[in-house]
């Protein structure tokens, strides 16, 4: 097969992928007896045509750059981390433990309170994957999806057991105290003056976010650590050759890995349930896959892959809302998105290439 | 506990653990051809939708078996595409294939059934119906042995039966045919298999399309034997608990059987009991849930026999220059 | 009368991409033969051979088998038209028996039972005509290279091939193996099967085949009687020009002893013992050559020097002691101990393949303070540091921000090279140096060590081609079985005493 020029790799071959997997999609829309522009239509308008719309799709782009930001770190160093779903749970517990039970004086505080405590408690649940990975060569892939499960019991547990108020009948913490509410971003824009809907989840936890990609962007390509992790990724024995060490790469990768989707908690937990309940991640952890596929993990692709499934989940719901078309849709474009820009990708490519390669040889 | 409570529990262990097992040897076959697949869960769902729509509609349940069998048929043609053909990564492949049906199951359900996701209950044929083994009635009388014939074993469902008779034939087809050997083979070293003239590519598509079978009779059970209809997410990760009795059981069919009765014992008991008084200790239920993974884990750190996957599991197969 | 050719080719080509493996080539192989095939690394034989057996699709040319023309699309049709191939990396399933792995592929119905009965009677019967004696329920991986060789043989008889391609064959054998193997091959001619010898060691030829083929850059360029030629005329061919393996250099001015090795012992992960006790050292100005074939355990005594590998016993580097465990025992703690390490196998270890060409000047040294800059990395300072070294290095095309995988075997040596030796190092490791390296290149190679232990450095040269190790060594000392056999200097001895002693067999240490 010939090789792609970089660009189009990067490029043209994410977007292929996603332009094949809504046109499947939108065929299945029109397969249940549905006309697929107007779900188009309704998605589009209802997940960016309005500040209220926004307030919503950047809430889940918040979510989806932290997981997909974990994800990608994992996948520079060949390790691939589908724990995100349980490690963002942990860091959902670690957020609780530090609203509930200390006395912040101001957010601000207790945000940086909260993002240390949700990266220690996902970095903790990575460790023990991480750790049988480097040293016993259990297969990462199998232990985080076990740890998924494992973490979805103790929470259960936890909340149903511990942390549940007296009285209360769902499996959900107390309602934090007002001194940890985030400034949503609503708020914020409302008091520099721009006009943006209130009542919307999006809230300050996005810039964390954002702040996130650039750091990323700087671990990976611009530190040492950096520098010895994509190393490591590309060839293990050569690692060992340069003297890297395979155990420190695979522990620390997958713990800034675990931080990264628990920080996500700070997000859906502190800034807009204001609570832990069960099942708080949604499945953020799994589209984080997708996002780093089609962002090809790197922070400014997954910052807009991030958006995009942001937009998708916040049309879908739209979608839900007000036609019979359930919003599990969006499930199917994102697995599809999955396949043709993780596993069909060589066929996509392919296709690109035909296209690109060859009126090329025509004209020599 | 008295002995007809734990008749009861290993009655309840039984049922449970049929679509365990079936879709662990589902698995037990594609991993053993080198295609490893995380996506028997979505192949499970999509089975178990197909077979209760079908079911329904047509009053027959053997019909919806074959839909649901042919369901997960078309999922496991993608991931052999995927990962066969065009030699992309399986594991994601998986991931792809389990969203895939859990969108689809709801999306097409919705349109077919306007059920919030669910299809109508079913009754009559359109269900499994238990039958009654041979001298169950008069057997029963026989002190121990009896009640064990009677309580468990007699009066579960076809498939029940169907799986358990699964589990000497998959071991018969991988040790004493010829198929098995190049299975095994394929699964160890494909260049090894190329070079002796046999075609990598279909043996493996042949064990993903095996594995396609097996999990729609998983699916197929679930809607129509163990449960009345499809729900929603009904597989609620039992294609992962599969996937972890096949690395308990170290990729081998009498092994497979004694992990998924293993974890459906665990299951029965802890829809039982909800926490489990054991004297000295009371268990939370939620830790019965959790033990097949953790038991999981320890086998695979190793530290109780280790659990060595197929040699060439998962990479997909390029002829080396 | 004229017999039919065994096997002619005629007109095969075959591309990868951009890269020709085999132009036009046509060959004829006449039946109860030995042809060899020689070349250089890279030259096309296997290749040619490949589509031979069906492996890969030629992309022109006909195969006629006895005189008929013959399509192979598939290595199924290679093995009914009666080839069999022995792949130089085995094609067996390691965790099956024997007779497993005989009948794979060639069982004769769909149970496994009668199939292995009429196996194993066939396989004693074939034990004794031809001295391939195998446990048929030995399983693979716990069976040597030799016997895992008489496998893929007996395969290849089992499926009743007259015709028998053999690649690089003697690579993992002991001399004594190959002789054997060479017993086995000329049992195989008197029965009137045709063998084909695919070999880059002259030697193999001159003693086995009958008639030679020489391959050059994809192409065929000769085709001679073996009795009516001699190894330079061949040499010659295979490379297109006089070969001069005689590096020019003064008389070694020797120093200190820079390395010291004590009772080193080396064991691998599945338990087996591979370096069993070496002591050795090495003085600045001074280059140790280790002869061997190949898995006698110098890779493994690299690897314990570079850091890559625990072992135990004593290793001192300028009189100081080296950890061979422990958190100190990497190789970024060996770098510091002024040891650079050129590895056998550049693509596997030395590089990364898809990094760019600045980036992996960097590699093994990237927390060199002039490399840093604060928290982050200076890859301004490296990407300068970069050019330099490929200038200097003659590295073609002079392009830091091309990716290693893009540029030739030779290039990519440099580039390993270029970062080790300027790193200034007391002691250089250098396994295989000018292994899959294009001739212009080995000269280069060489003079850059050479110049290296002018400077008064020490190096430890390892390497499976004598010629390499006697064209540059200033002492050489063979190892066989993990253990060595004796020192000689280039002066004193030669190709034949050094091959004996790497088939274990000492004269007696000097």
């Amino acid at each position: 097969m010939e090789q792609l020029p970089k660009w189009a790799d990067l490029i043209v071959v994410p977007i292929v992928g996603l332009i094949l997997a809504f046109g499947l999609s939108m065929l299945m829309v029109l397969a249940t007896g549905h006309d697929p522009m107007e779900a188009l239509t309704l998605m589009i308008s209802g997940a960016l045509g309005s500040t209220y719309g926004w307030g919503y799709t950047l809430y889940y782009a918040t979510n989806f750059i932290f997981t997909g930001l974990a994800v990608a770190v994992a996948f520079h160093a060949s390790l691939f981390n589908i724990g995100g779903e349980g490690q963002a749970a942990l860091g959902g517990l670690g957020v609780a433990l530090v609203c509930l039970f200390i006395d912040w004086p101001h957010w601000s505080i207790a945000l940086i309170a909260a993002t240390l405590s949700a990266g220690l408690f996902g970095a903790l649940w990575a460790l023990i994957p991480a750790y049988l990975q480097a040293k016993r060569g259990s297969h990462i892939v199998i232990t985080t999806i076990m740890f998924n499960f494992i973490a979805a019991s103790l929470l259960n547990y936890v909340l149903v057991n511990q942390l549940r108020p007296k009285g209360a009948m769902d499996p959900a913490t107390a309602k934090f105290p007002e001194a940890t509410h985030l400034p949503s971003l609503g708020e914020i824009l409302n008091s520099v003056g721009i006009p943006f809907a209130k009542g919307t989840p999006a809230n300050v936890t996005l810039l964390v976010a954002l702040l996130a990609c650039v750091l990323v962007y700087f671990l990976i390509w611009r530190t040492r650590f950096g520098y010895q992790l994509r190393a490591f990724g590309k060839s293990q024995p050569a690692a060992v050759y340069a003297g890297i060490s395979p155990v420190k790469i695979t522990i620390v990768t997958m713990m800034i890995s675990g931080a990264l989707a628990g920080l996500m908690a700070i997000n859906n937990v502190m800034g807009e349930a204001e609570r832990l309940i069960l099942g708080s991640v949604e499945g953020a952890g799994f589209i984080g896959i997708a996002v780093a596929l089609m962002g090809r993990s790197h922070p400014l692709g997954i910052l807009f892959s991030a958006l995009l499934f942001g937009a998708l989940y916040q049309g879908g719901a739209e979608l839900g809302l007000w036609t019979s078309i359930p919003r599990e849709l969006v499930i199917v474009i994102q697995a599809l998105v999955i396949l043709f820009t993780g596993a069909l990708d060589n066929m996509v490519r392919l296709m690109v290439a035909k296209v690109l390669i060859r009126p090329k040889r025509a004209e020599a | 506990m008295d002995y007809l409570t734990i008749l009861q529990i290993l009655d309840s262990a039984l049922r449970l653990a049929t679509p365990l097992l079936f879709a662990c040897l589902a698995g037990l076959f594609s991993e053993r051809a080198g295609i490893f697949d995380i996506g028997l869960e979505g192949k499970m769902l999509i089975a178990a939708f197909f077979a209760a729509a079908t079911a329904y509609s047509t009053g027959s349940v053997w019909l919806g078996m074959l839909a649901g069998i042919a369901g997960s048929l078309v999922l496991s043609a993608i991931h052999g595409l995927a990962s066969i053909t065009f030699r992309g990564n399986q594991l994601i492949s998986g991931v792809a294939i389990n969203f895939l049906a859990s969108g689809l199951t709801v999306l097409i359900g919705l349109s077919w059934f306007k059920l919030g996701g669910q299809t109508p209950a079913l009754q009559g044929g359109a269900r499994f119906q238990s039958i009654n083994l041979p001298f169950a009635e008069s057997l029963s009388v026989v002190p121990v042995i009896g009640p064990l014939y009677s309580e468990v074993l007699s009066g579960h469902t076809f498939l029940v039966y169907v799986a358990l008779l699964c589990v000497p034939l998959t071991w018969y087809v991988l040790y004493r045919t010829r198929f098995g050997l190049r299975l095994r083979a394929v699964g160890e070293n494909p260049a090894a298999v190329d070079t002796a003239g046999i075609s990598v590519v279909a043996l493996r598509y042949a064990a993903v399309a095996i594995c396609g079978v097996l999990c729609g009779l998983a699916g197929a059970y679930l809607a129509t034997g163990l449960g009345a209809s499809f729900v929603k997410e009904m597989t609620a990760g039992r294609g992962y608990i599969a996937l972890a009795a096949l690395i308990f059981a170290k990729w081998r069919p009498w092994y497979a059987l004694y992990a998924t009765f293993l974890f459906g014992l665990l299951e029965a008991i802890s829809n039982r009991y909800p926490s489990l008084d054991l004297g000295f200790a009371t268990l939370p239920s939620q830790f019965m849930q959790a033990l097949p993974y953790i038991l999981t884990v320890v086998i695979l750190a190793g530290f109780v026999g280790k659990a060595t996957p197929p040699r060439a599991g998962g990479q997909p197969y390029v002829k080396e220059r | 009368m004229s017999t039919a050719p065994a096997i002619e080719l005629k007109g095969i080509s075959k591309s990868f991409g951009p890269v020709q493996a085999n132009k036009d080539i046509s060959i004829s192989v006449m039946p109860g033969t030995i042809h060899g095939i020689i070349g250089e690394n890279g030259a096309g034989k296997s290749t040619l051979m490949s589509i031979l057996y069906g492996f890969y699709k030629a992309d022109k040319g006909d195969v006629f088998i006895a005189g008929k023309k013959t399509a192979i699309p598939d290595s199924q049709a290679a093995i009914a038209a009666g080839i069999g191939m022995v792949f130089q990396h085995f094609k067996l399933v390691e965790n099956f028996t024997v007779l497993e792995n005989v009948i794979l592929g060639a069982e004769d119905g769909a149970m496994l039972a009668p199939s292995l009965r009429k196996a194993r009677k066939e396989l004693t019967a074939l034990a004794s005509e031809y001295e391939l004696n195998v446990d048929p329920d030995a399983l693979i991986e716990e069976i040597g290279v030799g016997m895992q060789q008489r496998v893929e043989i007996l395969k290849a008889l089992y499926r009743q091939a007259d015709i028998l391609i053999l690649d690089e064959p003697t690579g993992v054998l002991t001399p004594a193996e190959a002789d054997q193997l060479f017993r086995i091959l000329h049992r195989l001619k008197e029965e009137g099967k045709t063998i084909i010898l695919i070999t880059h060691k002259l030697r193999e030829i001159m003693e086995a085949t009958d008639t030679v083929s020489v391959m050059r850059r994809g192409e065929m360029t000769a085709t001679v009687k073996t009795s009516q030629t001699s190894p330079e005329h061949l040499a010659e061919l295979m490379v297109g020009r006089k070969v001069l393996l005689r590096v020019d250099k003064e008389p070694a001015k020797l120093g200190d002893k820079v390395l010291e090795i004590e009772n080193l012992r080396v064991v691998d992960a599945a338990g087996v013992e591979r370096v069993k006790g070496i002591s050795l050292d090495v003085r600045a100005g001074e280059i140790l050559g280790i002869a061997g074939v190949a898995g006698n355990g110098q890779s493994e005594l690299l690897e314990v020097l570079g850091g890559i590998e625990n072992g135990t016993g004593v290793i001192r580097v300028n009189g100081k002691e080296i950890d061979l465990t422990g958190a100190l025992s990497d190789a970024k703690s060996r770098r510091k101990r002024g040891i650079a390490h050129v590895p056998e196998d550049r693509q596997r270890e030395g590089l990364i393949m898809d990094f760019t060409a600045w980036e992996n000047t960097a590699f093994g040294y990237d927390d060199d303070g002039a490399y840093q800059s604060g928290l982050l990395m200076n890859n301004t300072a490296i990407r300068e540091d970069a050019q330099g070294k490929i200038e200097r290095f003659d590295v073609r095309p002079a392009d830091s921000e091309l990716e290693a995988k893009s540029f030739s075997g030779g290039n990519q040596q440099k580039i390993v090279l270029a970062r080790e030796i300027e790193r200034d190092p007391d002691l250089l490791l250098i396994g295989q140096p000018t292994r899959g390296v294009d001739i212009g290149a080995i000269e280069f190679i060489h003079q850059q060590i050479v110049a290296l232990r002018d400077k008064g450095k020490a190096i430890l040269l390892v390497s499976v081609e004598l010629e390499e190790i006697l064209a540059l060594s200033d002492r050489i000392a063979v190892i066989f079985d993990g253990q060595l056999m004796g020192e000689r200097l280039p002066a004193d001895t030669d190709e034949k005493e050094l091959g004996l002693m790497m088939a274990g067999m000492t004269g007696g240490d000097s």
